[in-house]
């Protein structure tokens, strides 16, 4: 009976203390924010999903379509579609897409990229309900007003023209001679086709 | 055992605890034979969230499995980091500048005491209590928010790399510590006054669930579990890595097997990691956070490598094979839970079913490590 007692003392005291803390804690300031009204500020460290760096210069992206973000990507997110374009120097980026429903935001594409062409953004506003919504082209996200044409170099340009017509007459006389060859080929068969008739006749 | 039990009108039910249940902590399913209110035996069922982590440790290179590693205890996934970069740096023979081994540990140690925070809260929880899990998670915010603001995530890090770590911490993230520190220590024994002294508490954990010491040994049960089983166990101590020799700081051991018993040993391990992190930072040293010459495309020679780390719930150790190319041969992941839990169906026969629930808990098991 003594033990009952007991419990009921002790069972009280704890209560007391335990309420003792929840009132002081009922009186402090709420340190949760009214989430769509106020917002966290973000670190600047903060991994969202990647980015193409703008170049402040040329306000267009360094990427120079290696590919290596594409290489060292675990889980195969990004692909990278480049082109060559006449008179403009190195591959031309012409689509950057990333499938971030498969990024796990490691960061091996950000170290691999040499020219340092992409980081981190700190987006996180991207709820949706629809998988499409995470297939970002992030060249469209750097221009989103359109895509500017890339500089064409005059002097390049007319560097690659005198290439291409020397490629193409180099071409062309390859193929000549090619043809002389093949003439020359034919010819002997001919004769010897000729002897052979004339053997059966 | 219920007075059914022992009679020959034995008669027993099939109950399935899971694969959804709050009180697995996960996709855990528990398929339990009960004799009334009494267990008589319990068997885990493993598998729901098996993701294949060491296959694809095979078939990806070295660099590229990153990410996984902080995807099998996401609650205290810097232990996970530090273990593969110490793999791996011990495979290629890689030296590690000082600077990047203290930020290491500073910030597994953070991760950590957010993690026996989880724990505690979560804890308390699944007994019926709600008020303390919202106290926890106050103090694990200001955790989270500091290793975010210097790795860029807040649970699922892919932090360290081969041969130190991803960025330097700033002095923000220093005086930020610091300031966690001095509001963290006064809460540790606001919680003892507001939990562990509580009557119903003491009444639902001491004595429940006793684990001894060989049955620990049996199951290979580590962590909390072993170490609130009386037994002084921890890599830090026993199998030093990285500075953890350099720094001071002792390792709670209780002898009373109980669930209790496991809960204050997180409890304790939370006050020790404080002196830790004071510790280390106290003696940062200055210079790189990145060994100079690491190559890209890592190819460690041939061989056969191992590496163990105290983790918050046990010693994780990871075990590769290396052929000479850029991925693994073989890699095998050995986690603490998987151990922690298979003692469960010993442990919980003849147990009642709420108790043996506050004692799954005690084991504090997170699934999605447990199934890698």
């Amino acid at each position: 009976m003594s033990g009952y007692f007991k419990d009921i003392i002790t069972g009280l005291k704890s209560l007391a203390v335990g309420l003792q803390i929840t009132n002081k804690e009922f009186l402090t300031k709420p340190i949760t924010l009214l989430y769509p009204h106020e917002s966290v500020k973000m670190y600047p460290r903060y991994r969202g999903h990647i980015e193409l760096v703008k170049d402040p210069e040329t306000g267009m992206n360094s990427c120079i379509c290696c590919g290596m973000c594409e290489k060292g990507c675990p889980s195969g997110s990004i692909s990278v579609k480049s082109e060559k374009r006449p008179g403009v120097k190195g591959k031309v980026l012409t689509a950057y897409i990333l499938n971030f429903t498969t990024c796990s935001l490691c960061g091996q594409c950000v170290e691999n990229c040499k020219p340092g062409a992409i980081r981190f953004s700190n987006e996180y506003n991207l709820a949706s309900t629809r998988r499409e919504d995470y297939i970002f082209n992030l060249l469209e996200k750097l221009h989103p007003e359109g895509i500017p044409e890339p500089e064409v170099d005059p002097e390049l340009l007319k560097k690659e023209l005198e290439k291409a017509e020397a490629a193409k007459k180099a071409a062309a006389a390859k193929k000549e001679a090619a043809a002389k060859q093949e003439a020359a080929k034919k010819e002997p068969a001919k004769e010897g086709g000729e002897s052979k008739a004339e053997e059966k006749s | 055992m219920s007075s059914l039990a022992q009679s020959h009108l034995r008669e027993t039910f099939e109950l399935n605890i899971g694969p959804q249940h709050p009180a697995t902590h996960g996709v855990l399913r528990i398929k339990v034979v009960m004799d009334g209110e009494y267990i008589d035996r319990a068997e885990p069922i493993l598998g729901y969230i098996h993701r294949m982590h060491e296959k694809m440790g095979e078939n990806r290179t070295w660099n590229q499995f990153w990410p996984n590693m902080g995807r099998l205890d996401y609650l205290s996934a810097m232990a996970y980091n530090h273990c593969y970069a110490g793999l791996m740096e011990r495979a290629a023979g890689i030296e590690v500048p000082e600077r990047a081994e203290y930020i290491r540990v500073i910030t597994a140690e953070l991760n950590r005491i957010q993690s026996h925070l989880l724990g505690f809260g979560a804890y308390i929880m699944d007994l019926g209590g709600f008020t303390p899990l919202m106290y926890a998670m106050d103090e694990r915010e200001q955790i989270l928010d500091l290793l975010e603001s210097v790795t860029g995530s807040r649970l699922t890090y892919c932090y360290f790399r081969f041969g130190g770590v991803y960025n330097d911490i700033d002095d923000d993230f220093i005086t930020g510590t610091r300031a966690f520190l001095k509001r963290f220590r006064p809460q540790i024994p606001m919680y003892h006054k507001l939990v562990t002294g509580n009557a119903i508490l003491m009444d639902r954990l001491i004595g429940v669930g006793p684990v001894s010491a060989e049955m620990c040994r049996k199951y290979g049960a580590t962590g909390p579990v072993l170490r609130g089983s009386g037994v002084n166990y921890d890599i830090r101590r026993n199998e030093p890595y990285s500075v953890y020799p350099e720094l001071d700081f002792d390792i709670p051991v209780y002898k009373e097997c109980d669930s209790m018993a496991r809960y204050m040993v997180r409890m304790d391990e939370m006050v020790q990691s404080c002196r830790i992190i004071e510790n280390a930072l106290n003696k940062l040293p200055e210079g790189p956070v990145m060994a100079e010459k690491v190559p890209k495309a890592l190819k460690p020679p041939n061989g056969d490598y191992h590496y163990a780390v105290e983790a918050a719930r046990g010693t994780f150790s990871m075990r590769t094979v290396s052929d000479g190319t850029n991925t693994s041969y073989r890699m095998r992941l050995r986690s603490p839970t998987y151990s922690n839990v298979s003692l469960f169906e010993e442990a919980s026969r003849g147990m009642l079913l709420s108790d043996a629930l506050a004692f799954l808990g005690s084991l504090d098991p997170v699934i999605p490590e447990m199934d890698r």
